[in-house]
């Protein structure tokens, strides 16, 4: 027990009020996920005022319930983490203030932690990291291929030029009747379905590593408003399939160009859409056949969507590599690696 | 008894460690443009001229609205977790009736105090001394600036404003009432000491977990879903997964 180092972690940058106590970095003691999908799907999409005063709601629960089935006590732990940044910034303010608000009750440290970062460390949980490494890293909010050629040492190589990758499936599950959030749906009729329509594969031969699916989508709706128009059924399973097809293209064709330029020793999947199995599948068989000596390292699926503990398991290394705030910690909405 | 009292509900950020009706320290910031940044850093700087530790303090006492959204969720947000986890006491006050504490006492006039809540609305709330304690006589509520002149010429009473008086304000306030004195600027700034003797006499809440600001107003993407939805709203919309 004597060499036991607990962080306890708070993750509020979106919808999602999460608190964790994670052990040495890689092992999970609680993790507490609070969602309030079932809140922002009424407005399809996230009401960033909603979401803060739903995290305001859920705060203090969260937190108690993390210790106690952590088991553990606030004299226990070696540090708070917390998320500050990127996100929305109401919800940001939530987990901050509270973090803060514990770290200085019980004069524990405070570190502050990227969100993306911590959708890298998810990975953490399935292995150890070695490096380099490179990390795709694709969620509702970013799209970004990050280059981490040592420990914590995040260089962005490619980012989204538009709209994230799940945007695009949010703002296309739209205009084909889905819920928010359409990821899961559509990536279970794509599976039903073919790449019929050929849409358009956006900057897939540029050289460098940025993203758009701005063209994906508007290339998208006009195909489904034109047959509407023309008053013709089309099929959405082949629509779905097509649109994916078009997204896990360009999304491997820029990780093969980053692993060609850049040789790493692992690859990171991460973020809310790396649970789509499509993509999984195409990275996964990209490397056998390509990149056999890169190991791929892919989030739980659990731990792909927000959470704290992947938080706790960046907070961790954070930690020991003398990463430090004070009481002024704020939010910091737009914050890059 | 040592309270930490906190509002940060508008402009102003306020604090204060009271014991036993005592001022021990206070600061009061009006040049504050992030509450986030400023708050814990004061809290962190009063207790150590003071010699307090966090873990000597017995109640957190917060404005707990109404005022600017994100002013007052990071004033509860600071109060529920510092209460919940030290494990000690939370008492909530209406931060209409901060604002009115110090004027009702020394005018001995009802006090009505207002928070501009855009498009001529405003927070507000009256308050009156009575046997040496602040009562309510006009309930915090989110209203247009002419129901509240209604309600002021319905009472037949003169009564003082403060809070938020806006140029616009005070012309309507002077053309259609005669029963209205304006405050001067000195009586409309929150006083956390006046926060914090009136919290030691509140009894704390019983749920702290549960506690969350009076916005007085809900989201207006709640209001429209409502609208479009009677009946449909549900008790709760989040959920542990
Ligand atoms: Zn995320």
């Amino acid at each position: 027990m004597e060499n036991r180092k607990l962080i306890l972690s708070f993750e509020t940058s979106c919808d999602e009020t999460s608190i964790a106590v994670i052990e040495n970095g890689d092992t999970i003691l609680s993790n507490i996920v609070a969602t309030q999908i079932d809140s922002h799907q009424r407005f399809g999409g996230v009401v960033p005022e909603v979401a803060s005063r739903h995290h305001i709601e859920q705060i203090t629960h969260c937190l108690n319930e993390a210790l106690e089935t952590a088991k553990v006590d606030y004299n226990d732990l070696s540090a708070v983490a917390v998320t500050y940044g990127p996100g929305l910034v109401g919800s940001l303010l939530i987990g901050v203030t509270a973090a803060k608000a514990v770290a200085f009750a019980h004069d524990l440290p405070l570190v502050p932690i990227n969100h993306m970062a911590g959708h890298i460390y998810a990975a953490r949980f399935v292995d150890q990291f070695k490096y380099p490494q490179m990390a795709l890293l694709v969620s509702g909010g970013h799209t970004e291929i990050v280059y981490i050629e040592s420990e914590y040492d995040f260089k962005v190589l490619g980012e989204t030029r538009d709209d994230a990758a799940g945007e695009a499936y949010d703002k296309i599950g739209r205009v084909l009747g889905v819920n928010y959030p359409a990821g899961k749906t559509i990536d279970e009729w794509a599976h039903e379905g073919h790449d019929t329509f050929n849409f358009p594969r956006a900057m897939e031969k540029d050289d460098n590593y940025d993203f758009s699916f701005s063209g994906l989508k508007s290339s998208f709706i006009n195909t489904v408003h034109n047959a509407e128009q023309r008053e013709e059924k089309l099929d959405t399973k082949d629509l779905a399939a097509s649109f994916q097809q078009s997204v896990i293209d360009v999304l491997a064709s820029k990780t093969e160009r980053a692993l060609a330029d850049y040789p790493v020793k692992q690859l990171v999947l991460a973020g809310g859409v790396a649970a789509n199995q499509g993509l999984r599948d195409r990275i996964e068989k990209d490397l056998n056949q390509k990149f056999s000596n890169v190991q791929l390292l892919m989030a739980p699926l659990k731990l792909c969507g927000d959470n704290a503990a992947m938080i706790g398991a960046a907070g961790q290394v954070a930690f020991d590599h003398k990463k430090r705030t004070d009481m002024s910690l704020n939010a910091v909405p737009g914050l890059s690696f | 008894m040592k309270i930490l009292s906190i509002d940060t509900s508008n402009a102003p950020l306020a604090i204060a460690l009271v014991e036993d009706d005592q001022l021990v320290a206070e600061t009061t910031l009006n040049v504050t443009k992030n509450h986030s940044v400023f708050l814990m850093p004061v809290i962190e700087q009063l207790m150590k001229m003071a010699s307090w530790t966090p873990a000597e303090l017995n109640r957190i006492v917060v404005a707990k609205g109404p005022g600017s959204y994100t002013g007052v969720r990071i004033a509860v947000t600071t109060a529920k977790t510092l209460a919940s986890t030290l494990k000690i006491e939370l008492v909530g006050v209406s931060s209409l009736a901060v604002m009115a504490k110090d004027p009702a006492e020394l005018t001995n006039l009802p006090v009505i105090a207002i928070f501009n809540a855009r498009r001529n609305t405003v927070f507000t709330g009256g308050y009156q001394m009575e046997q040496g304690k602040l009562v309510s006589f006009i309930e915090d509520a989110h209203m247009e600036l002419s129901e509240l002149i209604e309600k002021i010429n319905e009472k037949q009473q003169p009564v003082l404003i403060v809070g938020d008086i806006l140029p616009e304000f005070k012309n309507q306030f002077e053309t259609n009432s005669k029963f209205i004195t304006l405050g001067n600027e000195q009586s409309s700034f929150p006083s956390a000491f006046q926060l914090g003797l009136m919290g030691a006499k509140i009894n704390p809440v019983s749920d702290i977990d549960s506690f969350v600001p009076d916005y007085l107003r809900i989201t207006e993407a709640e209001m429209n879903w409502q609208k479009s939805h009677p009946g449909e709203l549900k008790k709760s919309y989040v959920r542990e997964v």
